[in-house]
């Protein structure tokens, strides 16, 4: 299900946390707007009535420079309430505040030019051992099948299926260049960085398909590395990660696979 | 006042107490100090996050001896800078371009030193794509040598051609001498940091 | 002091006397006003090859899929290094779309505006205003555009290179950059223009110091001079890291190092053969740390010439002359502690973003300072609105939108949604576009007569004007939205995504405005070229300006003025209280 989008302004937000995100968007470009306007008719109506025309001259007098102090400090000290006040605490909850890691699906996500693989850890919780060598072209994160955890593990390729309402940890990393993971209805963006693993958290609100967007130019096909993420019921999550099948090898793209 | 006098190319303007050419090299060091500075800050960034890093002096890696023979010659090399132009304010041209061609040598000892340390490397397979160490090593001394050939081209200039100069204004050419020395020094400084931080720790 | 008494312009002295080669006088000149004319034609003729390489692309976004018109064909040919249209279908090709988008952005940065705004404007206009001769290094001068040019021509000749052009990108993060074709170029490139760029900040700053007319005291220069003398110590101390940068990128690509490679990478399925321990991030410091700098390079002598048009087209002093040095010297320092807000996604922590949050939002202030300042200039004014006095003021609102919109990208918690979208696009073209570019036509319509002794036609100069005006809201203010809706950068084909279908319309929209822009430009150029022959001859002062570079003849001779100016008074004693004339110059001695 699609929500409403709007042509010009931020999408519908079905996360947890974005609500900050938005608020300060929107607070921001209310002030934004509030300087502009003021500051702006000021300078219209200096065009205006201050344009040479006969027995019109100069006055060299400089203004005292009081209103403009006052505007200049009320402009900082608002500038620092939305530092202080919105932008860092809502940062720290994004950064800090993950969810237990016994109350959240844990996803393992490897970028690569130009797909997203989702590694699913299964019902043993426990990630199959993964190998650079055993890539190939079925095998996009080099899963070792004789490892016996990678019996339960699921490897999807561009779709995240999560379940709705469940706090979700994303352990982000790249095979190649920087990639950037962004789901923008769920208010998440974190660049990925080969030869690091970064994790993202989440919570989504409702159900429905969305769009994942690389957010950082990889290469040629940058534009069309997209991907879905596919926000379900609980159960009918749950029957997914246990049912799903398709015979090796991997086809390109959209295609899901379970050991 | 003439097209083509531009005040202050000799003599040292009233209130900054430096002629423009000085002024001028102190701040073509100040952008030099940011260049070695970005390098040495990312080998410190390499060496700080990485897992293991090993030491310059250990088996397999660098020379410090010869590193430290290169750097006795390279601060003799300053010494015989600031003679050369100590010999030209005391108006002594000869003992002048002496001390100069004395720099220029050290300064070729310094890059047959180098010569032969890279060489061995290379001789072992050893190059800079071998592991970080050594990218950050041939990529940081290769730079500073690269420099101390700028030097060599400047001060042998000076030496020979350059040195006409004298008969017309010699104050103008040993300001040019002091200027080549604060670039020289400033070449000798990067080495000093440079050895430690590369073979001695 | 009238410099029409002098006698003819006298040749640079050789030491036998005769006039100087065509070689020597026009080519390798050591005269600030020769060079300065070098820069600026050399800067405007990659500006107009930036802005041409965008209006292809913008085809392809308007209309994804459809061949290129006219040169489509041409585009796919064996002439160039790698295809950038399809050869069948002459359609614009991903990689020829993001090879553009690259060439687009290190063009028009480092080809087209720092070269005009710093090596055009600064080397003609700065030894004028400061009553000097020429610049403190002649021949170092001279020696800068010799970097520059030969720079520019080898970052214009990768696109017939094998491999073509640069595509990763003005920003070559590792370790795309490292794998992709086209870098290795850009990279020699860039170490000769800023070599270019460094040689010739060393000029300014020494120039500045030293070569200033009696009287001429550090609180007496011009706007413009300042505006000039912080950029020197932006270049100076900001460029070499990237040089260092570059230098370990070559050696990433040429030597197989891995300074910014980490180890396991797996390229197109195969292990790749660096052996790793390297960090992209450490790049991208390296490049922030100049790149942000230079922002501020791009936008500082622009409002160092909104500055001089101002003073003089309101007929008073500027209002708040000192704030606005303080606070052009306050955000020189600033401007190196910030660059990291543009890596907030990158997995910073909180300690971290707090600090860059932090010191961007304080560096917002002196720009709004010397924004209000040249606004608060307009009031009490007698305001002539001539060409340059147009876009001088049209730069204050959109200056503004280009700061005002840096805020949300500012604090790292709108950033999320934010980074790396139009919204980012329109908030630094805003700046630089109908910003630094209008400064640039501001200066151009004002410095022409002093130049060639003729005056540009106003007429054609206002017929530029309004539909650049319009042209350039109409590119660039949709961007924001487009941002917002959720539109990522760097995208050949937005039909792809779902936000990027909303915005699609938005596309043609700005396609169509760019393309009369670039219309609009042809009055410009006609103007441009007719006024050399046919424009109203002019003495040395004919917008009856305060500052030195109006006392010397239109065009100065070599040596620019004279006998030596003396400077008696402020930079801008326009209409002085309780005299009854218009304007006293700075080198006119008080009557008794």
């Amino acid at each position: 299900m699609l929500l409403a989008q709007s042509r010009f302004w931020l999408p519908p937000d079905i996360s947890t946390h974005g609500s900050s995100v938005d608020q300060l968007i929107n607070v921001t470009h209310w002030f934004m707007g509030v300087l502009f306007v003021g500051w702006g008719a000021f300078f219209v109506y200096c065009l205006v009535r201050f344009r040479a025309r006969p027995g019109h001259a100069a006055d060299p007098r400089p203004i005292p420079a009081k209103t403009s102090k006052y505007a200049e400090i009320g402009v900082a000290i608002f500038e620092a309430v939305l530092l202080i006040g919105f932008s860092m605490p809502a940062w720290a909850q994004v950064k800090y505040q993950f969810p237990a890691e016994d109350k959240a699906l844990t996803v393992r996500m490897t970028a690569e030019q130009f797909a997203w693989n989702f590694h699913y850890s299964g019902a043993d919780g426990v990630w199959g051992r993964t190998d650079p060598k055993l890539i190939d072209p079925g095998n996009p994160i080099g899963l070792d099948l004789a490892d016996p955890h990678s019996a339960d593990d699921v490897v999807t390729v561009n779709n995240l299926h999560i379940p709705v309402h469940q706090p979700i940890i994303v352990q982000l990393s790249s095979k190649d260049v920087i990639h950037s993971f962004w789901i923008p209805v769920l208010r998440v963006k974190q660049d990925v960085i080969p030869g690091m693993s970064i994790p993202v958290w989440f919570e989504a609100r409702e159900t429905g398909e969305y769009d994942i967007s690389c957010a950082q130019l990889c290469g040629n096909n940058h534009y069309k590395m997209r991907g879905r993420v596919m926000i379900k019921p609980a159960d009918e999550f749950a029957k997914w990660l246990e049912s799903e099948k398709v015979s090796r090898p991997l086809q390109p793209a959209d295609q899901e696979f379970e050991l | 006042m003439s097209a083509d006098a531009i005040p202050y190319t000799v003599k040292p303007h009233p209130v900054t107490g430096v002629p423009n050419p000085k002024f001028g090299i102190w701040l073509f060091l100040a952008s030099e100090v940011m260049l070695f500075g970005a390098l040495f800050s990312s080998y410190v960034l390499l060496r700080v996050t990485a897992d293991s890093w090993p030491h310059g002096y250990d088996a397999g890696r660098l020379n410090w001896k010869l590193a430290a023979l290169n750097t006795i010659v390279l601060i003799t090399s300053s010494v015989t800078m600031v003679m050369a132009w100590a010999s030209l304010m005391l108006h002594d041209l000869r003992k002048g371009r002496i001390y100069l061609l004395l720099t220029f040598l050290l300064a070729g000892v310094f890059l047959v030193v180098k010569y032969f340390e890279y060489g061995a490397k290379f001789e072992h397979h050893i190059y800079p794509a071998t592991d970080p160490f050594f990218a950050v090593y041939f990529t940081l001394t290769g730079l500073h040598g690269l420099h101390v050939v700028g030097g060599m081209i400047a001060i042998g200039y000076l030496m020979g051609p350059g040195a006409r100069l004298w008969r017309t204004d010699p104050e103008h050419y040993a300001n040019r001498v002091e200027c080549t020395g604060l670039y020289w020094h400033f070449v000798d400084l990067v080495w000093i940091f440079l050895f430690p931080m590369l073979y001695l720790i | 002091m009238s410099a029409a008494a002098a006698h003819a312009p006298h040749d640079h002295a050789s030491p036998h006397g005769h006039a100087p080669s065509f070689w020597r006088h026009y080519v390798f000149s050591v005269d600030h006003k020769v060079i300065g004319v070098q820069y600026a034609i050399t800067g405007l003729i990659f500006l107009f090859v930036g802005f041409c390489l965008m209006m292809v692309m913008r085809w392809q976004l308007a209309y994804p899929g459809q061949p290129v018109p006219l040169i489509g064909k041409l585009l796919a040919s064996d002439w160039l290094g790698a295809a950038i249209t399809d050869k069948q279908t002459g359609v614009l090709l991903p990689e020829g779309y993001n090879a553009f988008g690259a060439m687009h952005g290190t063009i028009m940065v480092f080809m087209a505006i720092v070269p005009l705004v710093v090596g055009g404007f600064g080397n003609f206009v700065v030894p004028l205003q400061i009553g000097a001769p020429d610049m403190a290094f002649p021949r170092l001068n001279m020696l800068s555009y010799w970097c520059y040019l030969p720079g520019g021509l080898l970052m214009s000749a990768s696109f017939f290179l094998p491999g073509g052009a640069a595509q990763s990108g003005w920003t070559s993060y590792a370790p795309l950059a490292v794998i992709s074709p086209g870098q290795t170029v850009w990279l020699f490139s860039m170490v000769l223009l800023i070599t270019s760029s460094l040689l010739g900040s060393i000029n300014f700053i020494v120039t500045i110091v030293q070569l200033r007319a009696r009287g001429l005291t550090f609180m007496r220069l011009p706007f413009f001079v300042w505006a000039q003398f912080v950029t020197g110590f932006l270049l100076l101390l900001a460029f070499p890291p990237l040089e260092a940068a570059a230098v370990m990128q070559l050696m990433d690509r040429l030597a197989g190092t891995s300074f910014f490679m980490p180890e396991g990478l797996v390229i197109s399925g195969k292990l790749a053969e660096w052996t790793g321990g390297g960090s992209p991030l450490l790049w991208q410091h390296l490049f922030w740390f100049l790149a942000h700098p230079e922002v501020y390079v791009l936008i500082l002598p622009a409002m160092g010439i909104v500055a001089e048009v101002i003073a003089n087209n309101t007929r008073k002093p500027l209002w708040g002359y000192r704030s606005m040095v303080y606070s052009a010297i306050f955000l020189g320092f600033m401007s190196f502690v910030v660059w990291a807000h543009h890596m907030f996604m990158t997995g910073m922590g909180t300690k971290l973003s707090a600090f860059f949050q932090t010191t961007t939002m304080i560096i917002s202030i002196p720009s709004v300072i010397i924004l209000t300042a040249l606004v608060i200039s307009l009031w009490g004014g007698s305001i002539r609105f001539n060409a340059p006095m147009l876009f001088a003021t049209a730069f204050l609102p959109m200056f503004a939108i280009g700061g005002l919109t840096g805020l949300p990208l500012a604090l790292t918690t709108s950033d999320i949604h934010l980074h790396d979208t139009y919204y980012v696009i329109g908030h630094f073209h805003y700046v630089v576009a109908p910003g630094t570019i209008f400064g640039i036509f501001a200066g151009i319509y004002y410095w022409y007569p002093k130049v060639t002794g003729r005056m540009m036609n106003e007429t054609l100069g206002k017929i530029h004007f309004w539909p650049t005006f319009l042209c350039m809201n109409g590119i660039f203010l949709p961007m924001l939205f487009q941002g917002l809706v959720g539109l990522s950068r760097r995208t050949y084909d937005a039909t792809v995504y779902e936000a990027g279908q909303l915005v699609q319309g938005m596309h043609v929209g700005i396609s169509w405005a760019a393309w009369t822009l670039a219309v609009a430009q042809i009055p410009f150029i006609i103007n441009f070229f007719i006024s050399l022959r046919s424009g109203r001859k002019v003495a040395e002062n004919p917008w009856e300006a305060t500052t030195l570079e109006w006392a010397a003849p239109s065009p100065p001779p070599h040596g620019n003025f004279v006998t030596e100016p003396v400077v008696y008074r402020d930079p801008y004693d326009y209409s002085p209280p309780g005299r009854s004339i218009d304007f006293l110059p700075q080198n006119k001695p008080q009557e008794a």
